[in-house]
């Protein structure tokens, strides 16, 4: 039993001491600045900042090669912090949000064939540019829902992916997992959008899609200072929400929508109940 | 005795029974000719004539960009009306010469007929790159590409793809039974080319009077004719060379690798127009198939004919139809409409019924193993295709995904209708672009 114990006790003790020596010995320095970047830093490791995770950012930024303002998820509130632990000026970066740029669900917009491959929008747009007739619209295979590492994005029972205003953080993630570019990194401010990917002729736009963008030109000749129609397709100017919400009525097929009104038709998302600083 | 042939592989119903019999027709000019200028695998060619121009039969209308490319050739005497993007059975638009024909359909007076006795190999190679010839098996991928191996792989062993066994189609049976002179003169040309010490013309054992005439034909000639066994895709490349010589063509090689070179009969009969009469390729035999289509014909079509016309001309559709297919069944490209043109690569058109379309939703995998026994290069359908779902590239690869030859055979016994070829396609995609970019 005494023997036991001895012994036991003897291998701890060398065992403990091996381990301090070689723990002073062979410590791998570590910037605490890293360290307390880390703790800040959202941790969804969705490598928006270009780096694998947040791990790597942090690295970067206590060795200054990199912008304090590349972390989109953590938006203005992480910039901030991280200035405080490196000690420098904050450059707040403005806070962005993707945004679906289709309201062409199954209801509202043909299909050229009938698709039963994979469930993946890149595989689905290697078929003949994809099933959905417009070349632009939103596939609706959840391919940007399953990339999105903050579960922002929700799927309509028609087959339309729609971005949550307050969870997207704007990483980017759907903008590159997308084959058919209709989603956009728009200022988090502004809340009117041209809900259209096409930039096909309108009598073309009409035959596939009953809500698209026919390229009438009456939003830039309503509010020219807030749209522009650039091949078919109008987009607004953003940063002038005030002037751009006066052309949403005038639409013919309501494809500019106000995200302050609530989301496309269809989506469970709630409306945005901020107070609508523009409808006086 | 026992036929050769490949190990896996599956049994479709033939449905060849449908146009067999009926001997090739030629078809009629249709009103226009959208001639692509992408119709081989390869730079597309690039357009060389101009809205207004009248171009008689057989003038090149398209240049050829690179080595591995060809150029494209009138398919008539006309006038050009069009140099635009047209739908194209690659599924997009891409750039066509649209020619409105004259009626008069004269040959050109460029064309230089050839004396094979006085050629050398390189003139022949020349001869059939100006011609425009490509492999007539669905691929076509530029004959005097193939026929140019780098002079350290000898080929010892010449292999005549007379197989077709891809259901419904049977242009190359009838092209066997009808034009077996125009095969065989292509074949001792390509022989001559390669000097090739054995030279096999292989049929499936469902052609016996192809493999009968043939033989006639060959006898006393150093041409070994030899049946196959029934099974898809024994008129795949590597599936051929396994089934005629034993051998496996290795990951990643080409046949050349092992001494052997695989041409289609069809290709064989280009060959010998191209060298002996110096007419390019702007006809080829194309099966007007399946259940939806009134009367099924072999036609003699000239490259760029609409499809609506080939429809047209087999006394039109008995249905509106579920399925357009250009190409076999397994290995086909499925068209949204009828409006783009018969190419180089067009061995048929299948037309079928909405009741011979098989929509079933995809289930869960059950791990039956059968893509695996049915898989003609040995692969593991299902684990790739998992793979590639995933994204995990770099495990697809390792698991040979490159080596896949898209024949179908997963997908075709997959009990839970599981789209394995579409999902292999697609890891095959993201390795290309993964090498691409490191």
């Amino acid at each position: 039993m005494l023997a036991a114990i001895l012994s036991l006790g003897c291998i701890g003790l060398v065992a403990a001491i091996a381990l301090g020596f070689a723990a002073k010995k062979f410590a791998v320095e570590v910037d605490p600045r890293e360290l307390a970047a880390m703790e800040v830093l959202p941790g969804a490791n969705c490598g928006a900042c270009g780096f694998p995770g947040c791990a790597g950012y942090a690295k970067a930024l206590v060795a200054g090669t990199i912008d304090l303002n590349q972390c989109p998820p953590g938006g203005a509130d992480v910039v901030a912090k991280l200035a405080r632990i490196l000690g420098v000026e904050a450059s707040a970066s403005e806070r962005q949000l993707a945004v679906v740029l289709c309201q062409g669900d199954n209801r509202r917009a043909q299909v050229k064939y009938q698709y039963l491959g994979l469930a993946d929008c890149t595989a689905a747009q290697k078929i003949a540019g994809g099933p959905k007739a417009c070349p632009g619209g939103c596939l609706g295979l959840a391919s940007c829902q399953r990339a999105c590492p903050f579960d922002a994005i929700e799927m309509t029972d028609d087959g339309l992916a729609v971005i949550s205003r307050e969870k997207c953080t704007g990483c980017r993630k759907c903008v590159a997992v997308c084959p058919r570019n209709v989603i956009r990194m728009t200022p988090y401010e502004s809340e009117i959008h041209v809900l259209c990917n096409s930039h096909d002729k309108g009598a073309i736009v009409r035959k596939y899609c009953q809500i698209g963008c026919i390229g009438c030109h009456i939003c830039k000749k309503t509010i020219p200072e807030a749209y522009k129609v650039e091949d078919f397709l109008a987009t607004v100017i953003y940063g002038q929400d005030e002037e751009a919400v006066e052309a949403i009525g005038k639409c013919p097929t309501k494809c500019i929508r106000d995200f302050s009104d609530g989301y496309p038709e269809g989506s469970k998302l709630l409306p945005v109940a901020a107070e609508k600083p523009h409808a006086a | 005795m026992k036929l050769k042939t490949f190990t896996g592989g599956i049994h479709p119903p033939d449905n060849k029974q449908w146009s067999s019999h009926k001997a090739i027709e030629d078809c009629p000019l249709p009103a226009e000719f959208v001639v692509p200028m992408a119709q081989h695998i390869g730079a597309p060619a690039v357009a060389s004539v101009e809205v207004g121009q009248s171009v008689s039969k057989g003038q090149e209308i398209g240049s050829a960009k690179g080595f591995v490319s060809v150029p494209v050739h009138a398919p008539t005497s006309g006038e050009v009306v069009a140099v635009e993007s047209r739908p194209h059975p690659w599924g997009t638009s891409l750039p066509a010469v649209v020619i409105k024909p004259d009626g008069e359909d004269c040959w050109s007076t460029d064309l230089q007929p050839g004396d094979p006795g006085s050629l050398t190999v390189d003139e022949i190679v020349e001869k059939v790159r100006l011609a425009g010839v490509v492999g007539m098996g669905g691929a076509a991928f530029p004959a005097h590409v193939k026929m140019s191996p780098p002079p350290e792989k000898k080929i010892s062993t010449l292999i005549f793809n007379g197989v077709e066994c891809e259901p419904y189609l049977t242009a190359d049976h009838r092209m066997m039974l009808e034009e077996p002179e125009r095969i065989l003169q292509g074949v001792a040309l390509l022989q001559y080319v390669f000097g090739a010490e054995r030279v096999v013309i292989g049929i499936e054992a469902n052609k016996p009077d192809a493999i009968a005439l043939l033989e006639k034909e060959c006898a006393g000639a150093p041409v070994e004719i030899l049946p196959l066994q029934v099974k898809y895709p024994q008129g795949a490349e590597k599936q051929l060379i396994a089934a005629v010589t034993g051998r496996e063509v290795p990951s990643g090689g080409l046949p050349m690798d092992i001494g052997v070179a695989v041409h289609n009969v069809s290709t064989a009969a280009a060959v010998a127009d191209a060298v002996l009469f110096g007419r390019p390729l702007i006809e080829r035999v194309c099966t007007v198939t399946g259940p939806a289509i009134r009367e099924p014909k072999n036609l003699l079509i000239r490259i760029g004919t609409p499809l609506s016309h080939l429809v047209q001309v087999c006394g039109g559709l008995t249905e509106d139809p579920g399925k357009i297919v250009l190409g076999g069944p397994m290995m086909g490209f499925t068209q949204l409409d009828f409006d783009v043109p018969a190419t180089r690569g067009t061995s048929g058109l299948l037309l079928l019924r909405d009741e011979d379309v098989d929509r079933q939703e995809e289930g869960p995998c059950i791990r039956c193993s059968r893509c695996v026994q049915a898989c003609p290069m040995h692969l593991l359908p299902t684990t790739i295709a998992a793979y590639s779902r995933r994204d995990l590239v770099a495990e697809a690869s390792e698991y040979c995904a490159m080596d896949c030859i898209e024949c179908g055979c997963c997908s075709y016994v997959c009990p839970a209708r599981i789209p394995l070829v579409q999902a292999i396609r697609y890891g095959k995609a993201a390795i290309l672009a993964k090498k691409r970019s490191s």
